[in-house]
């Protein structure tokens, strides 16, 4: 049969010789790999501090988006919570009012907008439903809560903060 | 005679403060070896590289929530790790930390006594500190505690019978039960590692055993015993086993370093005693002593993330069919030269 790799060894149950049954050779010999790994670099990343780079296309903590002037892109179509595949999301739509135009984009605007961090799987569905490019999976991992309650991640928590008009982890440039 | 009584009062808290402190940090370092040695950097949030971690601990062991299994026997299962903490002090009475220091034209010896069975009263002193984990167990009530006491029991009459006899090689050389005097035969004679390796890997493996150190840590076995004597124990009881095997591993470091290793002498001490006045002289003996006895320490913690637990059956095979004929047979040699030796002359 074919060795999937190089390092397998047969056994075979031979007398062992006087050096081989004092295991002190072999004892020596495995002292000597722990040594070694004494010395080496170790590997733990000291996480809090420290953050092991994310690959290019990692997919965490949502993102409602504003646009260039700070108004939200979201117009409450529901689309994303049609595509969810594990029902996290909930939107309730509203009418935007006269002299709101500074606030949201379209006439009508998500007034709450809730993402069940539970229950989200984060395979991104969301995002690639969203018409208006409103909603985006950053690189952010979701805080540990105490409550099951702190996980429903309302609008005052995803929306894009202001005056942060290009968030940098948000950035994907296969889309267009 | 009350200066005399001062000066002694002083050196048994030192030497039980630095014990304990000893002891303390070795946890600490036994953990970072553990890390080291799996690639991990260990403990280093409590202050820097972690080094306020043994009083976290403390302070976390005595919080806890102290229990008492209802079908315990009370009193011993409150007196057992009081007994293994005592046995595990009491044998740092004995062992020579130094030579003297003068102050004031007084000797102040750097040991608490030298009484002239030290040995003696060393294997009297460790062959109790069984009893603390006996008693542990058997008082427990539960299942595991009993098989782990069991187990500590014939393990430490297995290698005690091996650790004496070549012991007795030592002491052949020597010509003497005292500590001290032993260390001062090898400021003569060279070190006794030299003449007895054979006696020190016996010895060696034995403390291993009485320390109930990896590979030789059945009585506490995690995965077989869940914690063996200690599974019942909570709270700061449960802190004083765990302490009592560090303290344990230092005193036999101690005892290792000043039998076989030269103890707190120095190398090249006739050139050194011209440049440093005797005072500094017998506290780089001290610094030395305990420098050998560190080494001890990480080696016995070195072994741990090593070696693998013996079986059961290997372990009786080891202790009684090799170790003890080996040390035997290490007896028997060295009479022979020593024999031959005083013929020649």
């Amino acid at each position: 049969m074919e060795k999937l790799t190089n390092r397998s060894r047969v056994v075979v149950k031979k007398e062992m010789t006087f050096l081989e049954s004092i295991y002190l050779p072999a004892i020596f010999g495995g002292m000597w790999i722990t040594l070694k790994h004494f010395f080496k670099r170790k590997t733990t990343i000291q996480y809090p501090e420290e953050k092991r780079p994310f690959s290019f296309v990692y997919r965490g903590l949502h993102i409602l988006k504003r646009d260039e002037q700070g108004r939200e892109n979201c117009t409450a179509c529901g689309l994303c919570a049609v595509a969810c595949p594990a029902e996290a999301i909930t939107i309730v739509a509203a009418e935007r009012k006269k002299g709101e135009e500074h606030l949201y984009r379209e006439e009508k605007y998500a007034s709450t907008y809730e993402i069940n961090m539970l229950r989200c799987i984060f395979c991104g569905l969301c995002e690639e439903a969203c018409p208006k490019d409103a909603v985006y999976l950053t690189e952010e991992l979701v805080p540990s809560q105490y409550n099951r309650q702190d996980f429903i991640f309302g609008k005052d928590k995803l929306v894009q903060p202001l005056g942060t008009s290009a968030h940098p982890k948000t950035y994907k440039p296969y889309k267009k | 005679m009350e200066i005399f009584l001062l000066d002694k009062t002083i050196i048994v808290v030192i030497v039980f403060l630095i014990t304990l402190l000893i002891a303390m940090y070795s946890t600490w370092a036994e953990r970072k070896v553990a890390g080291f040695i799996q690639d991990r950097i260990g403990p280093n949030r409590a202050g820097i590289f972690g080094i306020l971690q043994p009083l976290a601990d403390g302070v976390k062991m005595f919080m806890k929530e102290e229990i008492i299994p209802t079908h315990a026997d009370k009193a011993l299962f409150v007196m057992a790790p009081g007994i293994s903490m005592l046995t595990a002090l009491l044998t740092s009475s004995v062992i020579p930390w130094g030579s003297y220091l003068e102050i004031n034209g007084r000797q102040v010896m750097l040991q608490i006594t030298d009484i002239n069975i030290g040995m003696l009263y060393i294997f009297a002193v460790v062959s109790t500190g069984v009893y603390g984990i006996m008693i542990g167990g058997w008082a427990s009530n539960n299942k595991y505690s009993l098989m782990g006491s069991l187990r500590a029991s014939s393990q430490m009459i297995s290698y005690e019978l091996a650790m004496g006899l070549a012991l007795i090689s030592v002491i052949m050389m020597t010509g003497t039960l005292s500590l001290k005097a032993i260390v001062e035969y090898q400021a003569i004679n060279g070190w006794n590692i030299i003449y007895q390796p054979l006696g020190f890997l016996i010895f060696f493996i034995c403390a291993l055993a009485e320390c109930n150190r990896t590979p030789f840590d059945l009585p506490e076995s995690e995965a077989e015993l869940v914690g063996g004597y200690h599974t019942e124990y909570s709270s700061m009881k449960l802190g004083l086993f765990l302490f009592a095997e560090y303290v344990n591993m230092f005193i036999s470091g101690a005892i290792m370093s000043a039998l076989f290793f030269g103890g707190y002498n120095l190398p090249f001490h006739d050139k050194l005693a011209t440049i440093f006045s005797h005072n500094t002289l017998a506290l780089l003996g001290t610094a030395s002593f305990m420098l050998k006895t560190f080494l001890f320490i990480f080696i016995f913690m070195w072994i741990r993330w090593t070696v693998p637990r013996f079986r059961y059956d290997q372990l009786m095979h080891l202790g009684w069919r090799i170790l003890l004929p080996l040390a035997m047979f290490n007896v028997v040699a060295t009479g022979t030269v020593i024999l031959i030796s005083i013929l020649w002359k």
